[in-house]
C-alpha cells in the first residue's frame, strides 16, 4: 500500500529536475558588461549594430566573453570590471561621436555568467531588488487637476482661435477655476458661439447663462474628457520620463503606472544618485506667455495690486516683470531642443522647434504682437521662471524659436535637455524615494543568505536527531522545497528583496511544519500498535488534512498581504504565497515519494527508523482505544 | 529521542479559568500601552525622511545632532544603526523642503562637525503615502481576519472560528503592546511579520481542533473539557517541535539577518511564543464557554440493521 504508480515517482523526478535546471542560473553569479540601446524611438539596434560594437572592441582590443543581442540592445559580457569602464568609454565615443545629441544609450550593466544553453531555456538568476542591487527608488505622484488646468488653460487659447475663425465676437474668454468662461453681449452672438463650439469641441459641455448684455457661455470638460486626458497625461508623463531617463544612460530602468495617478521609477546600480533625482526631479514646463505693458501696470503689481490677470515675476536680471496669466503655447508643441549660441550675439542660447498647430499659433501671435515682449517661462513645481523676455522685432514663421538671454552655457545645456526630453504634461511629485548604496545592497544579500542558511542547518540537524530515517527525509523535502522556491523565483523574473529573502527563510521554518505533523503521526500510529506499513499509510493519510487546513490560512494571510502591500510587503507576500504552493508538494509528495522508495516494497517490515516511539506503561489514555 | 512522554491528559481545562484571567491582564495590559505609550511608527507611516549614514571610524552622534541643528533640522532622530559606524538619522516632513537634494544636504551639512561620512541609503516617504500605507495595513488585517474566519466556520463550525479569531487576536494584541511598550519601531516588515503570526498561529488552532472534532467522533462518554484535554494533550509534542523548528529559523534571522530584519524576526518570535499559548489555553476554553459538544459533530445516522460502530455494513 505504500508504493506509488510510476508516473508520480516520475512527476517528482521531473518536477526536481525543473528546479534544478532553474535554480542552477543563480550559481554563476553575474560578471561586469556594457549594455548599447537605443536613445531614440527611430533608431533600431538590430545585428549590425552588434557587428558594428564587436568591430569597435576588436579594434581597441579588449577582449569580451559573448556579446549578446535581445530586445533591450546589444550587451558585451566583459572580463574584469576595468576592461567594463574602458569599453564604455570607447563605445560611447564611437556610437555618441555629438555628446550633445546622443543617439545611443551606454550604459554599464551586469550579465549573468552562466552558461548559453541555460539562458536558452530562459532559466535566469533571479531578479534581484534595489535593497539587494542598490539602486534608486522613486514614486511620483502625477498632478491631475493640474493637467486638467493645463488643458483648459489651452482650450481657452483654441476657442479664442476658433471665434475669431468664424467670425464670432465675444466679450472675452477665461478660465474661472475648472470652467471656461465665454462672454457675449446678445443672444444672437452667443447662440452662434454655441453652435460652433458644438460643432467644433464635442468634449466641452456648455451650459448658457447671465441675462441682458452680459450673456455667458460657460464650458467644462465631460467626464469621458477628463478621463482620457488624466490617461493622456499619464501615458505622456511615462514617455517623458523615459527620455529622461535614457539621457542617464542606465541598464535596466523600470518606469510604470502605479494605480491611477502614480509612476514608479526604479534604477538599479545608478551609482550618481543626486543626478538622478535632479534630472528626474525637475518638473519643468514650458510656457509662451505676453508680457503686459501698460505703463504704471508694473508699478501698481509692485504696490500690491495685481491687475487681472496678470501675474507678477522677476526676470533673471533681477527687474519685475508682469506676465499675463493667458498662455499662449505650452512645451507640448515643441518638437525638439538644442543648445547653441545667438548666431549674431555669440550668446548661449537654446534652439527650439515647434510642431505645425505651434508654428501657426506662433506666428500669429508673432504677427499681431510686433514691437511688443514675449515671455518664455519655465514652470518648475508650480513656480514659473523668465527664462528670456525678448522684444518681437517681427513676425517668426516656420517653427523655429531661439531662447537667449543672460544664460550660461550650463544653463543652456540643461534648459535643452531638459525641455527635449519633453515637457510634462502634468506636474508630478517625488512621494516617496528609496536610495541604496551599493555596498548596502551586497550587505543585505550576505545577511539574508546567512540567516536562511545557518536556520536550515539547526532544522535539518534537529530533525536528524530526532527521527532518523524520517528526519533525513524531511530535510530533503525542506531542501526540494528551497529548489522548488528558488526555481520558480527565477523562472517568474519575480523581484527578490531582503523581505523576500526573510519570507525563504520563515517559510522553511514553517514548512518543516507538515514534516513535523506526518512523523509525529506515525509516531503515533506505531504507538497505538499498527504495523509499520499500515503507519505510514494512516499518517500521511490523516496528517494531510491538518496540513492542508493550516496551509490554507497562512496562504489567507498572504493573499491579503498580496493585495494589500506595498514596496517591501509585496515582496515578502509573493515568495510567501510561492512558498506556501511549493511546501505543500514538496512535504507531501516529494517526503512520501522517498518513504515509499526507502519502505514501499518491504513486505516484512518490522520497524521503522523514525526515532525511539515511547509507549506509555498503562497502554493509552483513558481516552484513545 | 522523544521529548514529550506525557502518558495522562493534562488537565488543561481545569485550571482555563485562570488562564483566561491571565490572557484577558495581559490583553488589557498590552491595549493599556498602546493607548498611553502608542506605537513607534517609522517613516513609511508617518512620512518623512530616513538618511543611513556610514563612517570609516566610530561615529560621534553628538557631533553628527549638533551639525544637523547648525544646520536647521529640527525634530530629528539621530541613533546608531546595527554597528557603533552606521548611522541612522531621521528628519520628520517639511513643507517646503527640496526631496531631491535631502541627502546630499544632510552630508553637506556634516562636514564641518562630523566630516567622513558616506550616504548608504535616502528613503523619503510623502504623507500622503504613509496614510495610504496605514489605511492599506489595516484593511489587510481586516480581510485576514475575515477569510479565516470563513473559512473555519466553512470548515469546522463557528465556534471553532470565533474562538480562533479571539485567540490569535490576542496575539497580535499583544505584540502590538510590546512594541508600544518598549518603543520598538513599527515598519512595513514588523506589519507584515505580524499578519504571517495571525496565518501562522491559527494554524495551531486548526491542529488542536481537529483533533477535538476526531476524537468527539471516536470516542464517547468523555465530557466536553476531557475532550479537550486530550486533543491538546496528543498534538503538544507536534506543537512544541514545529514551533521550535520555526522559532530556529527566526532565531537564525534575528542573530543574522541585521539591523534590517531584527524586529521582523523580534515581532515574530513574539507571536510565536504567544502563538503556543493562545492557541492552546486561550482558544481552547474559549470552545469550551461556547458550547461546544458532541452532538454538533456526530450527524444522527440512519439505523441500518447490523451496522457496526462506524457505520459500515458488513
Amino acid at each position: 500500500m505504500n508504493r506509488y504508480p510510476l508516473w508520480k515517482y516520475v512527476l517528482v523526478g521531473l518536477a526536481l529536475l525543473f528546479g534544478l535546471v532553474y535554480t542552477l542560473p543563480n550559481f554563476f553569479g553575474e560578471s561586469p558588461a556594457v549594455q548599447v540601446s537605443s536613445a531614440k524611438a527611430t533608431l533600431k539596434i538590430d545585428a549590425s549594430t552588434r557587428e558594428r560594437v564587436a568591430s569597435t572592441l576588436q579594434a581597441a582590443g579588449i577582449a569580451n566573453s559573448g556579446i549578446f543581442l535581445d530586445s533591450n540592445g546589444v550587451k558585451v559580457r566583459l572580463l574584469t570590471n576595468d576592461t567594463q569602464l574602458q569599453a564604455k568609454d570607447i563605445l560611447e565615443k564611437k556610437f555618441n561621436p555629438d555628446s550633445s545629441d546622443p543617439q545611443y544609450v551606454i550604459a554599464l550593466n551586469l550579465l549573468s555568467s552562466s552558461p548559453q544553453w541555460l539562458t536558452k531555456l530562459h532559466a535566469l538568476p533571479m531578479y534581484l531588488g534595489l535593497d539587494l542591487r542598490g539602486g534608486v527608488h522613486f514614486l511620483l505622484q502625477v498632478d491631475m487637476p493640474g493637467a486638467l488646468t493645463k488643458r483648459l488653460d489651452s482650450i481657452g487659447a483654441d476657442l479664442r482661435t476658433l471665434l475669431r475663425d468664424n467670425n464670432v465676437r465675444h466679450a472675452g474668454i477665461d478660465r474661472e477655476g475648472e470652467r471656461v468662461v465665454i462672454r457675449f453681449r446678445d443672444q444672437e452672438k452667443l447662440s452662434k458661439g454655441r453652435l460652433t463650439l458644438e460643432e467644433n469641441q464635442p468634449d466641452l459641455l456648455l451650459v448658457e447663462q447671465g441675462e441682458g448684455s452680459d450673456l455667458k457661455l460657460v464650458a467644462t470638460l465631460r467626464p469621458e474628457a477628463i478621463k482620457r486626458i488624466q490617461d493622456f497625461a499619464l501615458k505622456q508623463n511615462i514617455t517623458t520620463l523615459n527620455n529622461r531617463i535614457n539621457e542617464l544612460g542606465v541598464a535596466e530602468p523600470v518606469i510604470a503606472q502605479q494605480g491611477a495617478d502614480r509612476i514608479v521609477v526604479q534604477l538599479p546600480g545608478v551609482q550618481d544618485t543626486a543626478k538622478a533625482k535632479d534630472i528626474l526631479g525637475r518638473t519643468a514646463t514650458l510656457e509662451i506667455r505676453m508680457v503686459e505693458e501698460n505703463p504704471g501696470a508694473v508699478e501698481a503689481a509692485l504696490a500690491g495690486q495685481v491687475p487681472f490677470g496678470s501675474e507678477l515675476y522677476v526676470e533673471r536680471g533681477g527687474a519685475p516683470l508682469l506676465v499675463k496669466k493667458q498662455v499662449v503655447l505650452t512645451g507640448d508643441r515643441l518638437t525638439d531642443a538644442q543648445p547653441g549660441f545667438d548666431s549674431q550675439t555669440r550668446e548661449p542660447a537654446v534652439h527650439l522647434t515647434l510642431d505645425s498647430p505651434g508654428a501657426r499659433i506662433f506666428k500669429d501671435i508673432t504677427r499681431d504682437n510686433v514691437g511688443k515682449r514675449m515671455a518664455i517661462l519655465l514652470i518648475e513645481k508650480n513656480k514659473g521662471e523668465v527664462v528670456t523676455a525678448p522684444v518681437i522685432r517681427a513676425e517668426i514663421g516656420g517653427g523655429r524659436v531661439q531662447i537667449s538671454g543672460r544664460m550660461t552655457t550650463t544653463e543652456a545645456n540643461d534648459t535643452a535637455l531638459l525641455l527635449r526630453a519633453g515637457s510634462l504634461a502634468a506636474p508630478m511629485e517625488i512621494i516617496e524615494e528609496r536610495t541604496i548604496g551599493p555596498s548596502l545592497g551586497a550587505e543585505n544579500i550576505k545577511k539574508g543568505f546567512q540567516s536562511t542558511m545557518w536556520g536550515f542547518v539547526a532544522i535539518a540537524v534537529f530533525m536528524i536527531a530526532y527521527y532518523l530515517l524520517f528526519g533525513v527525509v524531511s530535510v530533503i523535502a525542506l531542501a526540494s522545497n528551497l529548489l522548488f522556491l528558488v526555481a520558480l523565483l527565477s523562472m517568474l523574473q519575480a523581484t527578490l528583496t531582503l523581505p523576500g529573502i526573510a519570507a525563504i527563510a520563515l517559510t522553511l521554518g514553517m514548512a518543516i511544519d507538515a514534516n513535523v505533523l506526518i512523523n509525529e503521526r506515525i509516531r503515533e500510529e506505531l504507538r497505538n500498535g499498527s504495523s509499520p506499513q499500515a503507519a505510514i499509510h494512516t499518517g500521511y493519510e490523516r496528517a494531510f488534512g491538518t496540513i492542508l487546513d493550516s496551509n490554507i490560512t497562512t496562504l489567507i494571510a498572504g493573499l491579503a498581504l498580496l493585495m494589500f502591500g506595498s514596496g517591501p510587503v509585496r515582496g515578502f507576500a509573493v515568495v510567501h504565497c510561492l512558498g506556501i504552493m511549493t511546501s505543500l508538494f514538496s512535504a507531501v509528495v516529494v517526503s512520501r515519494a522517498l518513504i515509499n522508495l526507502i519502505y514501499g516494497r518491504r513486505r516484512k517490515l518490522e520497524a521503522l527508523a523514525i526515532g525511539q516511539v515511547w509507549k506509555p506503561a498503562n497502554a493509552g489514555s483513558a481516552a484513545v482505544n | 529521542m522523544e521529548f514529550f512522554r506525557i502518558s495522562k491528559d493534562i488537565p488543561f481545562m481545569r485550571h482555563a479559568l485562570v488562564f483566561n484571567v491571565i490572557s484577558l491582564l495581559t490583553f488589557l495590559l498590552a491595549v493599556a500601552f498602546l493607548f498611553t505609550r502608542g506605537l513607534h511608527l517609522s517613516v513609511e507611516f508617518t512620512g518623512g525622511t530616513l538618511v543611513e549614514l556610514h563612517y570609516t571610524q566610530t561615529a560621534d552622534l553628538e557631533k553628527v545632532r549638533d551639525g544637523l541643528g547648525k544646520a536647521g533640522y529640527t525634530d530629528l532622530s539621530v541613533q546608531h544603526f546595527g554597528s557603533s559606524q552606521d548611522v541612522l538619522v531621521r528628519l520628520p516632513l517639511r513643507a517646503d523642503q527640496n526631496t531631491a537634494r535631502i541627502g546630499e544636504a544632510v552630508i553637506e551639512a556634516l562636514a564641518v562637525e562630523a566630516p567622513g561620512a558616506t550616504l548608504r541609503r535616502v528613503e523619503f516617504v510623502g504623507p500622503q503615502v504613509g496614510r495610504e500605507l496605514a489605511e492599506n495595513g489595516a484593511l489587510a488585517l481586516l480581510v485576514v481576519i475575515i477569510g479565516i474566519v470563513l473559512y473555519l466556520s466553512f470548515r469546522f463550525e463557528w465556534r471553532f472560528s470565533i474562538s480562533a479569531i479571539i485567540a490569535n487576536l490576542h496575539d497580535v494584541v499583544i505584540i502590538l503592546g510590546f512594541f508600544a511598550f518598549f518603543q520598538w519601531e513599527f515598519s512595513l516588515s514588523v506589519l507584515a511579520a505580524v499578519l504571517a503570526v495571525l496565518g501562522y498561529s491559527v494554524n495551531e488552532s486548526v491542529v488542536v481542533f481537529d483533533r477535538v472534532r476526531e476524537t468527539f467522533k471516536k470516542t464517547r462518554g468523555l465530557t466536553t473539557p476531557q475532550v479537550l484535554d486530550h486533543a491538546i494533550t496528543s498534538t503538544i509534542s507536534r506543537t512544541m517541535i514545529t514551533h521550535g523548528s520555526t522559532q530556529i529559523m527566526v532565531l537564525s534571522m534575528l542573530i543574522f539577518g541585521g539591523e534590517t530584519l531584527y524586529y521582523f524576526a523580534l515581532a515574530l518570535t513574539i507571536g510565536i511564543c504567544f502563538g503556543i499559548y493562545s492557541s492552546v489555553l486561550v482558544a481552547s476554553p474559549l470552545v469550551m464557554w461556547l458550547g461546544v459538544s458532541r452532538e454538533q459533530f456526530v450527524r444522527p445516522k440512519k439505523k441500518i440493521e447490523g451496522a457496526n460502530e462506524d457505520g459500515a455494513v458488513v
